[in-house]
């Protein structure tokens, strides 16, 4: 592998001609400059990057909750948090993360940031339902942490299963069905946006197969928002129900069945995950090609492993209930189709590496989330492979095993890609450069905090550490040291992230057009782009991965304009 | 190699971050009725799971009479046919028969409320008072909200269906159209509904 640097030149070698930005007329009721960002704006990239903030402001509140957790589990007692507290802290940690932080911003943030430059669109298809869609998360949010302060915060952790959510204070539990409503609400109008957007808006000229690779998780992910998230509705206005007005829909003391609803629970919250992690997947499959300057590895496969990740994924809720009574026809089914996942997963996983095998890697910043991405990314697939075996699941099940495979996947997958996405797209959101010392020792700090938080976690679960109970039995007391340490390295890793964005923002290197010589089409306009992207036609790029070859010079793309 | 286009022609996707054009509209709108309906099929399934598992508990009273929502099921299939008529009338630009077709239609709807009113206060049960009695509440009740937004919403149509000063003409039908879609959605929800609550 030969790795060579280059340095970011601006447009030097580029030759992009762009006609100067005429004013616009239809955008003149907008407000203009930073006022934009807390406005009701119709701008498909204030929108993102709304997206993109709001959801980082929730992933430090959800971070200090994961904090605090860590503090607690410091000594085998409860000692820092009343275990009510701790119930409570744990609870608004996963909705946070979740609800708040990763789902927006993998889907809302660069969903809405990229998509319509991908498609060759000035917007979205409904810019209004996306603006309104963006605004339901704050209050949301909002409310959620609120609950915490008026009457305490719900306290059956993010599953909110029965009867635990019904015996609990009701007021709480109430808050955290309204605010989880809404951001369904949003995230379901997002997924109508993205799904008319990629399939109805797309440049004339534009065939499905030539959009690059984001499109199509976002088509993918954006199914299974609409298919699934209005189960999980419907399910938790029932749970309300049961909550409000005492009837017995979930409640087994009248005649209720707590089962049926942990099966339209997982009916969205194991498609949630890939909801999480599938426009990971895309976003991952954006940047390696630009920093290894090597087309993407197989471009067809990746779109059908995508679309069957999206009908496997709809079909292996119950590998979330084996313990659960579940009938062994059910076991062995679920089981199966569960381990099937594994199949294109792993495609995808091979693509990638074959992606960076002999490119002329940059080891960057952006690149090295990434690569850390596919290394977290694949341990937690194996225990999630592992997981799907009910003799193991019954095993491990409601263990510190779960909790370590589900943050190797949420964490060591799309959380990576999050921090890899924004050093990336950085300079095209800003026009400025981050400095990449500090995004290395952000890495560095992040990949072994990380690791040494949660892999422990591993031999927790199998020894049989119960999780989401804030006391344990002294003999883990060192390993949950160990762990906490971990989650120390990750909160100090944030300083020179934030440090970075912040500073960079003011007095970073100019990115100008195209820092990365990248071929796709949100490259090849001003950095910051104008208000509808192109001052000019939307350029049809319809080889969005055409590093390397003969008919150009990659370093050197000639783009010329009519 | 990437390329820019030559071609002078603009497409209109391209004319204004703010253009929502009526067939990207009716593509949101059956979207978002797929996702509605899966909040249906939840309730279903939770319904079907209940009568399979959940066996009635021994002292609960839980009988339904089959006339009024026969009733119900007629009048709604007929108020889509009228639905069905009104945008006929407004294809050919005949806005005093549209609103009159729509008028029908809203009294379709409306007549379907009542007489699911009737039906809720002449019922033996209430809706905490078993499990069958709650979901029977919560499926009808929530198709009900359905029917009631329809009601609103066609009245809205009808009134801006008058000519002169409407909005809604044969020029700019979309509105109308896309209450004629949701209504016929939830005309079909109701078919199910009947079916799986009523005859199973």
């Amino acid at each position: 592998m030969v790795q060579t640097k280059f340095q970011a030149t601006g447009n030097g070698t580029m030759s992009i001609s762009l006609p100067p930005a005429t004013e616009n007329d239809s955008n003149s009721l907008q407000p203009t400059g930073w006022l934009r960002f807390i406005s009701f704006s119709l701008d498909h990239k204030v929108i993102g990057l709304q997206y993109l903030v709001c959801g980082f402001i929730f992933y430090l509140i959800g971070g200090v909750l994961a904090g605090a957790i860590r503090i607690e589990l410091l000594s085998p007692i409860s000692d820092f948090l009343a275990r009510d507290v701790y119930n409570q802290v744990l609870t608004l940690h996963g909705t946070i993360m979740i609800f708040l932080w990763i789902v927006p911003v993998v889907n809302g943030a660069f969903g809405n940031y990229l998509i319509p430059f991908y498609v060759g669109a000035r917007d979205m298809a409904f810019p209004r339902l996306n603006a309104v869609a963006f605004w339901m998360i704050p209050p949301a949010g909002l409310m959620l942490i609120t609950s915490y302060f008026i009457n305490g915060a719900a306290q059956s952790g993010w599953t909110a299963y029965p009867p635990l959510s019904i015996t609990t204070p009701a007021a709480g539990q109430i808050v955290w069905i309204v605010s989880v409503l809404l951001l369904g609400g949003s995230s379901i109008f997002g997924g109508i946006n993205f799904i008319a957007t990629i399939l109805k808006l797309r440049r004339p000229g534009l065939k499905l197969m030539q959009l690059p690779m984001y499109c199509w998780a976002m088509l993918g992910t954006s199914i299974l928002v609409v298919l699934s998230t209005p189960v999980l509705a419907g399910t938790l206005i029932l749970l309300s129900f049961d909550i409000v007005a005492h009837t017995g829909f979930f409640n087994p003391a009248l005649g209720g069945n707590v089962i049926v609803y942990q099966h339209l629970f997982w009916f969205y919250s194991h498609p949630a995950v890939y909801i999480m992690v599938l426009p990971a997947f895309g976003l991952v499959s954006e940047i390696l090609p630009v920093h290894c300057r090597k087309p993407l590895f197989g471009y067809t496969t990746m779109v059908y492993s995508i679309m069957g990740i999206v009908v496997l994924g709809l079909i292996v809720w119950a590998h979330h209930m084996f313990t659960s009574g579940t009938p062994p026809w059910m076991r062995l089914f679920f089981t199966i189709a569960t381990s099937f996942i594994a199949v294109p997963t792993g495609i995808k996983f091979f693509n990638w590496v074959a992606t960076l095998w002999g490119g002329r890697i940059t080891l960057n910043s952006a690149i090295l989330f990434s690569c850390g991405f596919i290394v977290n990314f694949v341990l937690g697939g194996i225990t999630g492979v592992a997981l799907a075996q009910v003799p193991f699941d019954i095993h491990v099940h409601d263990t510190y095993f779960v909790v370590a495979h589900f943050h190797y996947i949420v964490y060591g997958g799309s959380v990576f890609v999050i921090f890899s996405s924004i050093y990336h797209w950085y300079p095209k959101f800003t026009g400025k450069m981050l400095d990449e010392k500090l995004g290395i020792i952000h890495f560095a700090l992040t990949f072994i905090g990380f690791n040494l938080c949660f892999a422990p976690q591993h031999w927790l679960g199998l020894n049989g550490m119960p999780r989401r109970v804030a006391e344990y039995d002294p003999q883990f007391t060192l390993v949950n040291q160990i762990s906490s340490v971990g989650a120390l390295l990750m909160a100090i890793s944030t300083l020179p992230f934030l440090w970075n964005i912040i500073y960079s923002f003011i007095k970073g290197d100019k990115a100008g057009n195209n820092p990365w010589q990248a071929l796709t089409p949100e490259w090849l306009t001003t950095s910051p782009p104008p208000v509808e992207n192109w001052s000019g036609e939307a350029p049809l790029v319809t080889k969005p991965y055409g590093y390397g070859e003969k008919s150009s010079d990659e370093r050197n793309p000639t783009i010329t304009q009519a | 190699m990437t390329t820019l286009p030559s071609t002078k022609e603009k497409s209109e996707e391209l004319t204004s971050s703010d253009t929502q054009h009526s067939d990207h509209r009716l593509f949101g709108l059956i979207t978002f009725l797929v996702a509605d309906g899966m909040t249906f099929a939840g309730f279903f399934a939770a319904y079907l799971t209940y009568k399979a598992v959940n066996p009635l508990l021994p002292d609960a009273i839980y009988e339904l009479e089959l006339p009024l929502p026969t009733l119900n099921t007629i009048l709604l299939l007929v108020s889509s046919a009228t639905f069905h008529k009104a945008g006929k009338a407004l294809e050919a630009a005949n806005s005093k028969q549209c609103q009159k077709w729509l008028l029908i239609t809203a009294g379709l709807g409306i007549a379907f409320l009542i007489s699911q009113m009737v039906e809720y206060f002449t019922l033996p049960f209430g809706l905490t008072d078993n499990l069958y009695a709650s979901t029977f509440y919560a499926l009808t009740g929530f198709h009900g909200l359905h029917v009631t937004l329809g009601s609103i919403m066609i009245l809205i149509v009808w009134w801006q269906a008058r000519s002169p000063g409407g909005r809604i003409t044969h020029v700019n039908k979309f509105p109308l159209e896309a209450a004629e879609i949701y209504w016929h959605f939830v005309d079909g929800i109701w078919v199910i509904l009947f079916i799986i609550l009523y005859l199973l």
